[in-house]
C-alpha cells in the first residue's frame, strides 16, 4: 500500500524537482504557502502564547527589542537600534528604531515598550512568562498587583528606554528577545481586552488577516515592515486540525508546503530511508535534553551512591535506537549547542558491574522498589520501559506510572510523590539560548518548591551562589569566562547525580520541494519550529 | 400528553444537573493544578496564588460549583485556561461542522443500515443474509482509526475521488460521512433485520398478502412502518454519540468538530472546555432521546403514554 502511495507522490515530486533543479539560490519575493498543524493555535497574544504552534507565529507578528540572526542563537537588535549596558551591569539603555509602525498604522515608541513589559508582568494578564522579568526593578510590586507601573523602566524620550535591574543578569538581553517581551500597542489591547490573542496587532513581518477558529489562520505580508525586502512570502495559510500522517500524505501530493508537526515516530524510518524524501527532510539540533530525575529527598535515592549507580546502569545508546536515532546520547544537563557545554566531560560510563558494586556498597545489594513517572504518549512509555529493563539489570524494580502530561508535572512538583520522572514530552527545551535557563527552574533551589520544575528536588546552595556569580558577569569580554563557569556548575552538579541525562533530541521538519532558504531556517533553534520571515518559494 | 412531556423535561433537567455535578467533581479531583499550568514554569509561588485567586480556584468545591452553575444559567461557560477565549465561542465554532457530519453520517448509517436490514430480512438464512450480517459485524467492530485511514488512503490518495481531509464543501463531507455510515450501519441493519422478521411473521401481514396486496405494497405500507419503530430511539442515542465527538474520525479527516476540541482539551487538562463539551453532548443526548421518544408516538399511535 505504501509503495503505491510513494509511486504516486514520487512522479509528482520528481517532476517538481527536475523543473526546479535550475532554480537559483537567491531568495525571491512572493508566493503563498500552506503550513499544517494538528493542535489548535491557542492564542497569538505574545504575553500568553507558549506552545509549539504559536511560538514562531507570534515572532512573525510581533517584535521585541532584541532578536536572533535567522537560524542561529546569535543575538541581534530588533526594535532597538542599539543598546548600552552600564559598568555595574544594572542599567540597560535601548535606543529604538524610528518610524517602525504597528499593523494599525501608529508609530511604535518608547512608552509602548514600557507598557508591554508591564502588561506581561501584571497578574491580570496571567502570563506564563512573567517570571522571566523578575530581575527588573519594581517587579515584585507589579507581580503582586500592588502597582501597575515598573519603577525600573523609564522613557527619557520617545526613542529611548532605560531599564534598571535589581541584580545583574547576564541573560537579560536574551530575555528581551523572548516573545513575552514583544511590543504591543495599548489601544489595540484595550480595544480587544482578553480577546487580544485572537486579534493580534504588532510590528512584525506578517499581520493576521483572518482566523476561522479551529480551521485556518491567514497571515499576510506586512508591506510596512521595517526590514526592507522581508518577509519574502506574501501569504501563509496555517491549516489546523490535520493529523500528522495525513499532513505528510498531502505534502507528498504537493498540497502542503510545511508539515508543522514533523514526522510521526512510526513513519520516521520510512521517510528517512527514502532518497527522494530525504531531500525534503531537514534536521537540526535543538536546545533540548531528555533526562531522568531522581528525587534526592526520597530514600533510597537520597544516597548519592544509589544515584550514581543508576547513572551507570542506563544504556543510552539503546534508548536512542528505540527512537530511531532521532537524538544523540547525553552525559550532562546542557545540550551541545548551548554555550558552556563541556565537550571534554565524560560523565558516567555505562557499566552494569560497577553500578551493581556501587549499589552493594550503599547497602542495596538486593535492589529496591521504586516508580518512574512518564507522560503517556508515544514514544515516552517505550523509553520508560527501556529504563525499567536497564534498572532491572542491577536489581532495581521500577514500576511505570504513565499519566497525562499535566498530571506528571503535578506529581514531579510534589516532594513526596515521584521518586523518578522521565522528562520526555515535558521538559526541557530552553526558552532562550543561555545556560542559566537550564539551571534555576530545573536544578536550582528556586525550582525545588511545591509545583516547581526541579523534580529531582536538588538544592545545592553552593552551586546556586556560583550561578549567581556567573550571572553577574555581564560585560561582553567576560562572556567566554562566564560560559566556562556555567559549564563547571553543571558538571559539578553531575557529581551529585540528581539526573541521568539521557539524550539530546534532534528536530526534523519536512517541507515541499518548492520551498527555498537555508536549512537552518526550517529548524531554527529560536523561531521554533520554522522561521517564517526568511523562508521563500522557488 | 402534556403531562408526559413536562415530566420528561423535568427528568432531563435533573439528568443535566447530575452531569454537571459529576463532571465538575471529577475534574476538581484531578491532581493537575490549572493555576500552575497557566502561570507557566517560570512563575513564582506568589504569581500562582494570584492566578488561583482570580480564577476562584482557592474557593471550596461547593462554592466553585455553585458559581459555575450561576454563570451557566446566564449562558456563561467560562474561559478556556489554555486558549483564553470564551468557551461558548470555541464551542460555537465547532457545532456547525459537528452538526453537518452528524446529519450526513446518520443519514448514511440509516440509508445503508435500513437497506441492508431489509434485504437481509427478506432473504433470511440465505448466503446473502449471512454475508450482509458479517459485513455489519465487521463494520461495528472495526477500529475507527484504521478504517478511516484505509478509506482515506484508498478513496482520496489512490483513487483521488475526494480531497485529503479538511473542511469545506460537500466533497470534504462525503468521505468521512460515508465512512461513518458504513462503520455504524451495522447497528441499524441488525435491528431492522430482526424487527422485520418479527413483523413478517405477524398475522396481519399474511392477511394483507391474502387480500391480494403486492409484495412491495405490503413491505412499504405494512412491514416497514412497524419494523422501523425500534430504530427511532437508536437515532436518539446516535445523536449523542455524534455530538460528544468522533475524536478519531475527526482527527484523521481533519474535521474541525467538537471531538477534536475535546481531545485537545483533555490532553491539556483545560477544564472549562472539558466541562463545556460534556454539557453540550449531555444536552444533545437528552434532547435526542426526548425527541426520539416523542417521535415514536407519532410513528406508532398504538403506544399510549398516558398509561405509563
Amino acid at each position: 500500500m505504501n509503495n503505491k502511495l510513494k509511486g504516486f507522490a514520487l512522479t509528482a515530486l520528481s517532476v517538481a524537482i527536475s523543473t526546479q533543479a535550475v532554480a537559483q539560490d537567491t531568495p525571491q519575493s512572493g508566493g503563498d504557502i500552506i503550513v499544517t498543524y494538528q493542535n489548535n493555535v491557542a492564542t497569538l497574544d505574545p504575553a500568553i502564547g507558549y506552545d509549539w504552534q504559536n511560538w514562531s507565529m507570534i515572532k512573525s507578528l510581533f517584535d521585541g527589542l532584541m532578536d536572533y540572526e535567522p537560524g542561529t542563537t546569535e543575538l541581534k537588535t530588533d526594535l532597538a537600534k542599539d543598546y548600552a549596558i552600564s559598568e555595574d551591569g544594572l542599567t540597560y539603555t535601548f535606543h529604538l528604531r524610528e518610524g517602525v509602525k504597528f499593523h494599525n498604522g501608529r508609530e511604535m515608541v518608547a512608552s509602548d515598550v514600557k507598557y508591554s513589559l508591564e502588561r506581561t508582568i501584571n497578574p491580570e494578564t496571567q502570563s506564563p512568562g512573567a517570571g522571566f522579568f523578575s530581575s527588573i526593578e519594581g517587579f515584585d510590586e507589579v507581580a503582586s498587583g500592588d502597582a501597575t507601573e515598573l519603577s525600573g523602566i523609564t522613557t527619557p524620550d520617545d526613542y529611548t528606554v532605560k531599564i534598571q535591574l535589581s541584580a545583574p543578569d547576564a541573560a537579560f538581553l536574551h530575555i528581551m528577545a523572548l516573545n513575552f517581551a514583544s511590543v504591543v500597542p495599548k489601544e489595540s489591547v484595550e480595544k480587544w481586552g482578553r480577546d487580544f490573542g485572537k486579534h493580534p496587532v504588532g510590528t512584525g513581518a506578517f499581520a493576521l488577516e483572518d482566523w476561522s477558529l479551529g480551521q485556518r489562520l491567514t497571515f499576510v505580508k506586512n508591506d510596512d515592515y521595517y526590514r526592507d525586502g522581508i518577509p519574502y512570502l506574501d501569504q501563509i495559510d496555517f491549516e489546523i486540525g490535520q493529523e500528522p500522517n495525513v499532513a505528510l500524505m498531502r505534502l507528498q501530493r504537493g498540497e502542503v508546503d510545511i508539515a508543522g508537526d514533523g514526522i510521526p515516530p512510526a513513519q520516521f524510518l520510512q521517510f528517512r530511508n527514502d532518497p527522494e524524501f530525504k531531500e525534503l527532510m531537514v534536521s537540526g539540533n535543538q536546545l533540548h535534553t531528555g533526562y531522568l530525575t531522581m528525587n534526592v529527598t526520597m530514600p533510597p535515592l537520597d544516597d548519592v551512591k544509589v544515584r550514581r549507580a543508576i547513572n551507570m546502569a542506563i544504556n543510552k545508546e539503546r534508548i536512542v535506537r528505540i527512537i530511531n536515532g532521532r537524538a544523540i546520547p547525553a552525559n550532562q544537563p546542557l545540550p551541545p549547542a548551548m554555550p558552556g557545554y563541556d565537550k571534554d566531560y565524560e560523565g558516567y560510563p555505562y557499566d552494569v558491574q560497577k553500578a551493581k558494586a556501587l549499589l552493594e556498597e550503599a547497602g542495596f545489594g538486593d535492589g529496591f522498589d521504586t516508580e518512574i513517572y512518564v507522560m503517556n504518549t508515544d514514544p515516552q512509555p517505550r523509553i520508560a520501559q527501556a529504563i525499567q529493563q536497564d534498572l532491572a539489570q542491577i536489581g532495581v524494580r521500577a514500576e511505570i506510572k504513565s499519566l497525562a502530561q499535566a498530571n506528571v508535572i503535578a506529581a514531579g512538583g510534589d516532594k513526596d510523590q515521584a521518586p523518578m520522572v522521565w522528562s520526555g514530552g515535558m521538559a526541557w527545551i530552553a526558552d532562550f539560548p543561555d545556560p542559566s535557563n537550564f539551571w534555576g527552574p530545573i536544578l536550582g533551589c528556586e525550582g525545588a518548591v511545591p509545583g516547581g520544575w526541579n523534580w529531582a528536588w536538588y538544592c545545592n546552595e553552593e552551586l546556586d551562589a556560583e550561578a549567581e556569580a556567573a550571572d553577574a558577569m555581564v560585560a561582553p569580554d567576560q562572556q567566554e569566562a562566564r560560559a566556562e563557569r556555567w559549564g563547571e556548575i553543571f558538571t559539578s552538579a553531575m557529581d551529585d547525580a540528581p539526573w541521568v541525562p539521557i539524550f539530546n533530541e534532534k528536530r526534523f521538519t519536512v517541507h515541499s520541494a518548492r520551498m527555498g532558504g537555508d536549512d537552518a531556517l526550517y529548524v531554527d533553534p529560536v523561531h521554533v519550529p520554522v522561521n517564517y520571515d526568511y523562508i521563500w518559494v522557488k | 400528553m402534556v403531562w408526559y412531556i413536562a415530566k420528561r423535561v423535568v427528568y432531563s433537567l435533573l439528568i443535566l444537573l447530575g452531569v454537571t455535578f459529576v463532571t465538575y467533581l471529577l475534574l476538581y479531583m484531578i491532581p493537575a493544578d490549572p493555576a500552575r499550568q497557566i502561570a507557566g514554569r517560570s512563575a513564582t509561588a506568589e504569581v500562582v496564588a494570584n492566578i488561583r485567586h482570580q480564577l476562584g480556584l482557592d474557593l471550596p468545591f461547593y462554592e466553585q460549583y455553585v458559581r459555575y452553575l450561576g454563570n451557566l444559567l446566564q449562558g456563561d461557560l467560562g474561559r478556556s485556561y489554555v486558549q483564553r477565549s470564551e468557551v461558548s465561542t470555541l464551542l460555537a465554532s465547532r457545532v456547525g461542522p459537528t452538526l453537518q457530519l452528524m446529519v450526513a453520517g446518520i443519514g448514511f448509517e440509516l440509508l445503508i443500515g435500513i437497506t441492508l436490514g431489509i434485504v437481509a430480512a427478506l432473504k433470511r438464512n440465505s448466503v446473502l443474509d449471512q454475508v450482509l450480517m458479517a459485513f455489519s459485524f465487521i463494520g461495528v467492530s472495526s477500529p475507527h482509526f484504521i478504517a478511516a485511514m484505509l478509506a482515506l488512503y484508498f478513496f482520496a490518495v489512490y483513487l483521488g475521488w475526494f480531497p485529503l481531509g479538511g473542511y469545506g464543501g460537500v466533497e470534504h463531507l462525503l468521505l468521512p460521512a460515508i465512512t461513518l455510515g458504513v462503520l455504524g450501519s451495522g447497528w441499524y441493519s441488525r435491528m431492522v433485520r430482526s424487527s422485520m422478521i418479527d413483523v413478517l411473521h405477524q398475522d396481519f401481514i399474511r392477511t394483507a398478502r391474502a387480500k391480494g396486496l403486492g409484495r412491495a405494497r405490503v413491505l412499504l405500507r405494512h412491514v416497514l412502518p412497524n419494523a422501523i419503530v425500534p430504530v427511532i430511539p437508536m437515532i436518539g442515542i446516535d445523536i449523542g454519540i455524534f455530538m460528544s465527538g468522533l475524536v478519531v474520525v475527526e482527527s484523521v479527516f481533519g474535521w474541525p468538530g467538537l471531538g477534536q476540541l475535546a481531545w485537545q482539551a483533555i490532553q491539556q487538562v483545560d477544564i472549562p472546555i472539558i466541562v463545556g463539551v460534556t454539557m453540550l453532548s449531555a444536552v444533545a443526548i437528552v434532547l435526542g432521546n426526548l425527541v426520539a421518544d416523542l417521535a415514536v408516538l407519532f410513528v406508532d399511535p398504538r403506544i399510549d403514554v398516558t398509561k405509563t
